[in-house]
């Protein structure tokens, strides 16, 4: 037998019964000690999803967790070779799961676990001081901000998916009614350590636009767009202080 | 901490200040780099202030060089800049396979040990010491089950590999206690017999019994202090070849530091007097 049918059929057998193992491996499927692999590579996964999902496991219990996560395991191994950012799929798959038990806001609670773990592991940079908006109301308006390489933000429209992750991933004994309303979060990384804040849904389509190169005067358009109401300076102060922001071009320096 | 490296620890998040502060004579740390494949943030910043400080090795579990295909080229990449930044002193791998056909399966799994295996193994080998523009040690694997169709026994395998590739070896003296147990042979003819020249690095760690088959079935599970066969083993390796870097592996059940470190002590003693003696 070929090395690569060999691993075929062993890779196979991990997730099979023995008595349903090919035969060149049945050898091996068949000895008690098989149950060494078939466990740490389950569990390992599991254990890696639960690392990545801690508010998940907490709404939902360990023992719902991990039997929810094994058949994601069963569906998708990591597709890369660490297990430090897998799940990219799981909020996905568990928006299926999770309806089909009368959790459909689950998905939500676990797109932000997802978001916390892309803002820990995103690249490095210096985040933009208010004082660089010091500049003539023509110029700033004309001006585009980016986004930081480790800012991620949400808007949930219809429920208050913020709070229950907050109160989940930060383990609050809050255990008060919630204010069934939608809700958006901004998770970034502004000295080192992850941190996280409520979000307006203007200030979300404010970073929207952003997001998109568009001018500081058309992301601010867009935030009015959904509160006509807003206090832009007291918006773009907020996102600045958290750090969502890594640089300001002025339309100069971008012809230049 | 500009003294060689004699006996390190496995590094953890739990006892990172307590290990950034200790200046115990030989230290160093080891960490699976699979962990710190990141573009940036606050696990890169902590191993950066470590190695600032400390030795470093990088001891991967995932490039499955054992599989019937390349190692994955994304790994290679983020580890050679990881291994750039970090300028760990020593860099290792299994003797073993996890990724197959795209998709990563958690542990280290075995293989029969043919020719055909070998040369595959021998190609991964070379390509990642290219690619990390370093040499690599070559760990032996814990052993549960019996195999079929080995052409080669192991320390004939690992030897070969080094010679065909220049790449070094790394014993882990608990996987040989528990694969001696587990297919039963004598421990002690394995550790006599290995080679000496291309030993770069040997790994202490603790075992336990399988919950269901109790003495039949040893796991290297790292959850326990070093046993005493186990020691008595790495006496008698280091007795042979010298002094080499020595790790103690400890990943669940996890102590204080300090235990740590006492238990990292007696290796470092162990080790020293050889040193004092050659």
């Amino acid at each position: 037998m070929s090395l690569a049918a060999y691993q075929d059929a062993f890779a196979q057998a991990l997730f099979l019964d023995p008595e349903d193992a090919d035969p060149r491996v049945a050898h091996l499927a068949a000895q008690p000690a098989f149950a060494v692999y078939r466990n740490t590579v389950m569990k390992g996964c599991i254990d890696a999803l639960e690392a990545n999902f801690p508010a998940v496991t907490r709404l939902v219990g360990e023992e719902w967790f991990r039997e929810a996560a094994r058949r994601y395991v069963t569906s998708q191994l990591p597709r890369e070779p660490w297990l430090l950012t897998y799940g990219a799929t799981f909020p996905a798959f568990l928006s299926e799961y999770s309806s089909a038990v009368g959790m459909p806001w689950l998905a939500e609670v676990a797109r932000l676990d997802r978001l916390w773990t892309c803002v820990h592991t995103a690249p490095d940079d210096a985040a933009l001081h208010a004082g660089a908006l010091a500049l003539d109301p023509a110029s700033l308006a004309r001006a585009r901000l980016s986004p930081h390489p480790a800012a991620r933000w949400a808007w949930f429209d219809g429920a208050p998916i913020y709070t229950i992750w907050r109160r989940n991933r930060e383990q609050d004994a809050d255990a008060s009614q919630i204010d069934w309303h939608g809700e958006g979060a901004l998770i970034t990384r502004p000295t080192g350590a992850v941190q996280w804040t409520e979000l307006e849904e203007s200030a979300c389509h404010f970073l929207n636009a952003c997001g998109l190169g568009l001018t500081v005067l058309q992301a601010m358009e867009a935030a009015l767009e959904v509160d006509p109401d807003v206090d832009l300076r007291a918006l773009v102060s907020r996102l600045i202080e958290a750090g969502a922001f890594s640089a300001l071009t002025t339309p100069t320096e971008v012809t230049a | 901490m500009n003294q060689k490296p004699t006996a390190g620890l496995g590094l953890k998040p739990r006892h990172f200040e307590q290990a950034l502060e200790c200046r115990a004579a030989g230290l160093w740390f080891e960490v699976h780099p699979e962990n710190y494949v990141v573009d940036g943030g606050p696990r890169l910043a902590w191993l950066t202030q470590i190695r600032e400080r400390h030795p470093v090795s990088l001891h991967g579990v995932s490039l499955s060089l054992a599989a019937d295909a390349p190692p994955d080229a994304g790994l290679l990449r983020r580890l050679r800049a990881l291994a750039d930044r970090i300028e760990p002193f020593m860099v290792s791998e299994h003797l073993a396979w996890s990724t197959w056909r795209g998709a990563y399966r958690p542990d280290l799994l075995p293989f029969p040990r043919t020719s055909e295996a070998l040369a595959r193994i021998c190609a991964n080998v070379s390509a990642s010491q290219d690619a990390l523009g370093r040499r690599l040690a070559i760990e032996n694997p814990s052993h549960y089950l019996r195999i079929d169709g080995h052409e080669w026994g192991e320390i004939d395998f690992l030897a070969e590999l080094a010679r065909r590739t220049g790449c070094g070896l790394l014993l882990d003296v608990n996987n040989v206690f528990v694969s001696a147990a587990n297919l039963g042979f004598d421990p002690r003819t394995y550790i006599d017999a290995f080679p000496c020249a291309p030993l770069m690095e040997i790994h202490l760690a603790g075992h336990s019994r399988d919950p269901a088959m109790g003495d039949k079935l040893l796991i290297d599970s790292h959850d326990a202090p070093v046993a005493e066969s186990v020691w008595a083993l790495h006496s008698r390796l280091v007795a042979r070849t010298g002094p080499r870097p020595t790790l103690i592996e400890r990943d669940d059940h996890l102590p204080e530091f300090d235990v740590l470190l006492d238990e990292r002590e007696r290796a470092h003693d162990a080790l020293r007097e050889l040193a004092k003696a050659a």
